[in-house]
């Protein structure tokens, strides 16, 4: 279940990417956080509890949005641009 | 009116809290001053590596005491700092590499380290998160690595349970000897009045010297050292690398911890601070020899404090002017491992004016009378015969 | 040749500092790590939205126009760095990283305009699904066009509270509710602020009516907030008095008012002191924006929260003051015109902070994380503090951990000096600050050299 809700850039060029393995499409202009939140209710599990985490400040101040790749890289959820075909993994595939 | 206490110990680090925890604990009463606060220096911020090997032969009788202590800490000092006795495995990148580390095993058997001795193959098969391109290792299982943050301040707080008068920010501004011992002065307008008194100052340890009229050449390195953010479990054991280089070890919530180059000194010169260039050097280094770290983010960086002596090994023992005075400083790439130990040597010496551990390698006066010296110490100073510890210079 | 001097931020302190500069004949390098000027207030899209500057930034459109157009203005004599984060500072140099490539930067003269980030402390589920700062819950709106959740509370303190209200509002969220924790008695202190600056004053009481009118519930005095929902966020309950009340919704901003980004001034050496009114620790400064380091000036909210508007002029002043201490001509009846301005809206901002006050009593269960990258909580810090006698905030991190995940204690700094203060009988200002540690934020540990020919 999706947590953000899209107002706008409804019309954008959607741009596919994998959520837990799954396809999904983000829009021109998101950020990776906004694209995965539009499909998805968290981005990663905390280190230590592994509970379900959103990011916070939105603004790369926090450091709570970074999210791993299938291929280990990592990235800051909230500052990076989503690109065709992100593989991210959320660690929460339920 | 001066406060009386049978001993004054001067500097609240590892060697100064365990020193005056073990006296304490005989029933002296202590006073502990520090300039700022107790473990805020090298004994806290040093990487935390808790390893006999490598170190020169000089050093490991007063190691060897240590290495009893450390299983012990829980009931010592109430935590257990995060010891593990993981095992320290001693990188070679070479032929060469080996060949000192081969060396050095043999060199040591005497004293108990059961160093092993791992070849390319092995080490692969064992450490796989290790870069395969390593030519071999020598382990030493018994060593370990733990928390000196917990482990200094563990000390300090122990020490002011068992009854020692531990004053921070009171930083001792001279001292006299007396007819019966000595009279402090400090910052504070605070004086005291005891019978011995322990120099246990680590990178400011040479000023106190200096007043017992013993100049020493104590000059202070800067170790830094950086961390990355939590990762799954990967380094089973404290790593270290022959000719220096990178030290490495995993803290048990995750975070790996990686030292190997020096911070660049503040304009005062008590504070320092890694720089970008060290610090991104150490991350580059990180990646390439643990693999699975490539994708990891440092997320800190700092450095410490630590008075070296140029010899590389430490002061600990008798003053040589002032009875009653004991120094212990100097302990660079060093200290960590051995303070509990030192502690209790310090201790014996105020008890009895002795130690069985062998210490003479490190009496103060080898820096005055050289010639005379040099044939009483049991093993050589090791200066140019042996492998340094590690050529940059590593905090324990 | 001297190296240029070196701005921080492009946000309005950043940018003003920069045309400032530009005007007395240097060149500037402006690092920012948004892709975009502006600054988090005047934060422009990823892409074009379609959205007019009125839609995106309100009542303040003209200003957000005016300076990115002065800002394109200065593009070819400035050098202008995006998306670079200053993750190092020392020995009047900076490294810069940019797309995971690092390099040294000397400068004569620095410039900080790092801005602020929403200031939090934590409560029961704070770290849930959903749970956004203001900061965050705007920047969502403004920036991506999207809402954080679709029946969204605002809750905390400050003026952000009630313009983020708005926006979601205008935008077609539904605003389940917004609880201040401050008391409406406070809000008598807005009589003050009006005499210094009514427009602002103004438009804060246009935004609460509109909430009003449309039915949004708003409530005073709220406290002990504690978040409903185990993977997400299913609701928000908090108490007025001893009276407990609930709302339901799926996702809360909370923020308690603005906290400067000092980490790069801590790197720089300046001097800190206490600031009773933004209840932190900030670099010390002179009327001009010098900092106790010289050649380092300081401006905008990163050296004290006093707005955008407040931001430009500090910019402008700080960056004079630099001119003025390289013996270049400077306009010196315009530092005292600009000052005299700061110090007018230096008493709004009293007044501000009087009618959103830091909460004096916020209290912290045991259970409740305060430290969510380490995922630390309240009651571990307590048993560290009382088990290592604890009075210091870097000693505490020291044996807690509390302060040194990813975030570097940017999240929980304030929570952890409340909790420290609480336990240890101390005020705020004598438990001391977080100091400031490279690298400011996370950098890779593949991190290249752009030159590494060049590297020694």
């Amino acid at each position: 279940m999706s947590l953000f809700k899209r107002l706008i850039r409804m019309d954008q060029p959607p741009i596919g990417f994998f959520l837990d393995g799954k396809a999904v499409e983000g829009r021109a202009g998101d950020t990776v956080l906004t694209a995965i939140l539009t499909n998805a209710d968290a981005v990663r599990a905390s280190d230590v509890s592994k509970n379900p985490r959103a990011g916070f400040c939105q603004m790369g101040a926090c450091q709570d949005c970074w999210v791993t790749l299938e291929n280990g890289e990592r990235l800051r959820a909230c500052t990076t641009l989503l690109t065709a075909g992100l593989r991210v993994v959320t660690g929460r595939a339920a | 009116m001066s406060a009386r206490f049978d001993v004054a110990i001067i500097g609240g680090g590892l060697v100064g809290t365990s020193a005056a925890l073990s006296l304490a604990r005989s029933g002296r009463s202590v006073v502990l001053l520090d300039k700022g606060f107790c473990g805020a220096q090298a004994s806290g911020v040093n990487y935390g590596g808790v390893r006999r090997q490598g170190r020169p032969p000089e050093q490991l009788p007063l190691a060897q005491r240590a290495h009893g202590i450390w299983p012990e800490l829980a009931r010592l000092i109430g935590i257990d700092g995060e010891f593990i006795r993981s095992g320290h495995l001693k990188l070679a990148r070479d032929e060469a590499d080996m060949a000192t580390l081969e060396a050095y095993a043999a060199r040591v058997a005497e004293f108990g380290l059961d160093l092993e001795l791992i070849g390319r193959n092995s080490l692969a098969e064992r450490f796989g998160w290790v870069n395969s391109s390593l030519c071999g290792a020598s382990f030493c299982a018994g060593d370990g690595h733990a928390n000196p943050r917990l482990v200094a301040s563990g000390f300090a707080i122990a020490a002011r349970r068992t009854g020692v008068d531990v004053r921070e920010k009171t930083a001792v501004t001279g001292f006299l000897r007396l007819a019966e011992g000595f009279s402090l002065e400090t910052e504070t307008g605070a004086t005291f009045s005891v019978r011995y008194l322990v120099n246990a100052a680590g990178a400011w340890a040479d000023t106190f010297a200096a007043l017992a009229g013993e100049p020493v050449p104590l000059t202070r390195i800067y170790p830094s050292m950086i961390v990355t953010e939590p990762v799954a479990p990967l380094m089973s054991v404290n790593i270290g690398m022959e000719g220096g280089g990178i030290y490495a070890r995993q803290a048990p919530h995750g975070s790996c911890i990686i030292g190997g180059e020096r911070g660049a000194v503040l304009e005062n010169p008590d504070f320092s601070r890694p720089t970008g260039e060290g610090a991104r050097t150490i991350m580059n280094r990180t990646a390439e020899i643990f693999p699975a770290l490539k994708h990891a983010q440092a997320i800190r960086f700092w450095s410490g404090t630590e008075g070296a002596m140029p010899d590389r090994n430490p002061v600990l023992g008798l003053s040589s002017t002032m009875p009653g005075l004991i120094h212990a400083f100097g302990f660079t790439g060093a200290g960590f491992q051995l303070a509990p130990g030192v502690g209790e040597v310090i201790a014996d010496l105020v008890r009895m004016g002795e130690t069985n551990t062998a210490i003479d390698a490190f009496s103060i006066d080898r820096f005055f009378a050289p010639t005379t010296k040099t044939a009483r110490i049991p093993y050589g100073s090791g200066a140019g015969l042996l492998p340094q510890p590690e050529k940059t210079g590593v905090p324990s | 040749m001297k190296p240029a001097p070196l701005i921080v931020g492009a946000g309005p302190a950043g940018i003003r500092a920069a045309a400032t500069l530009v005007r007395a004949g240097l060149r500037p390098v402006v690092v920012d790590e948004a892709p975009a000027p502006g600054g988090q207030i005047y934060r422009q899209p990823l892409v074009p939205d379609g959205r007019s500057p009125e839609a995106r930034y309100g009542s303040e459109a003209g200003k957000a126009q005016r300076l990115h157009a002065e800002f394109a203005g200065l593009l070819n004599r400035i050098d202008y760095r995006p998306e670079t984060l200053v993750w190092n500072l020392g020995q009047g140099a900076a490294d810069l990283m940019h797309a995971e490539k690092t390099t040294r930067l000397a400068y004569d003269g620095l410039l900080l305009a790092a801005g602020a980030t929403d200031r939090i402390l934590p409560f029961p589920g704070w770290t849930t699904s959903g749970v956004f700062t203001l900061g965050g819950a705007q920047i969502a709106l403004k920036a991506q066009g999207v809402s954080i959740g679709e029946r969204v509370v605002f809750a905390g303190s400050g003026p952000l509270l009630y313009l983020v209200a708005w926006q979601y509002l205008t935008a077609g969220v539904r605003v389940a509710g917004v609880l201040e924790c401050a008391p409406f008695s406070a809000k008598f202190n807005l009589v003050q602020g009006f005499f210094h600056e009514p427009r602002t004053v103004l438009l804060g009481l246009r935004y609460a009516a509109a909430l009003r009118m449309a039915g949004v519930p708003m409530r005073f005095g709220a406290s002990d907030l504690a978040v409903a929902g185990e993977t997400r966020v299913t609701g928000i309950g908090w108490q007025e008095g001893r009276r407990k009340y609930h709302l339901a919704c799926d996702a809360i901003g909370f923020a308690l008012g603005l906290k400067p980004e000092t980490q790069l001034a801590d790197l720089a050496g300046c001097a800190f002191a206490f600031s009773p009114r933004d209840c932190a620790h900030l670099p010390t400064r002179d009327g001009a924006g010098r900092s106790s380091v010289a050649g380092t000036y300081i401006a905008g909210d990163g050296a004290g929260i006093m707005g955008a508007d407040a931001a430009e002029r500090a910019g402008e002043r700080a960056a004079l003051a630099l001119i003025e201490d390289r013996a270049l001509p400077f306009d010196a009846a315009r530092a005292i015109l600009l000052e005299k301005q700061l110090a007018t809206m230096s008493r709004f901002r009293d007044a501000m902070a009087k009618a959103f006050p830091f909460p004096e009593d916020w209290s912290i269960a045991d259970e409740t994380l305060i430290c969510r990258c380490e995922e630390i909580a309240a009651g571990e810090a307590r048993a560290a503090i009382r088990q290592f006698g604890s009075t210091e905030i870097n000693r505490l991190k020291a044996v807690s951990r509390l302060g040194m995940g990813r975030c570097q204690g940017r999240v929980c700094g304030a929570g952890i000096a409340e909790i420290l203060a609480e336990e240890s009988g101390q005020s705020l200002a004598a438990v001391g600050r977080l100091r400031g540690q490279a690298p400011v934020k996370p950098v890779p540990l593949t991190l290249l050299d752009t030159l590494p020919e060049a590297a020694e």
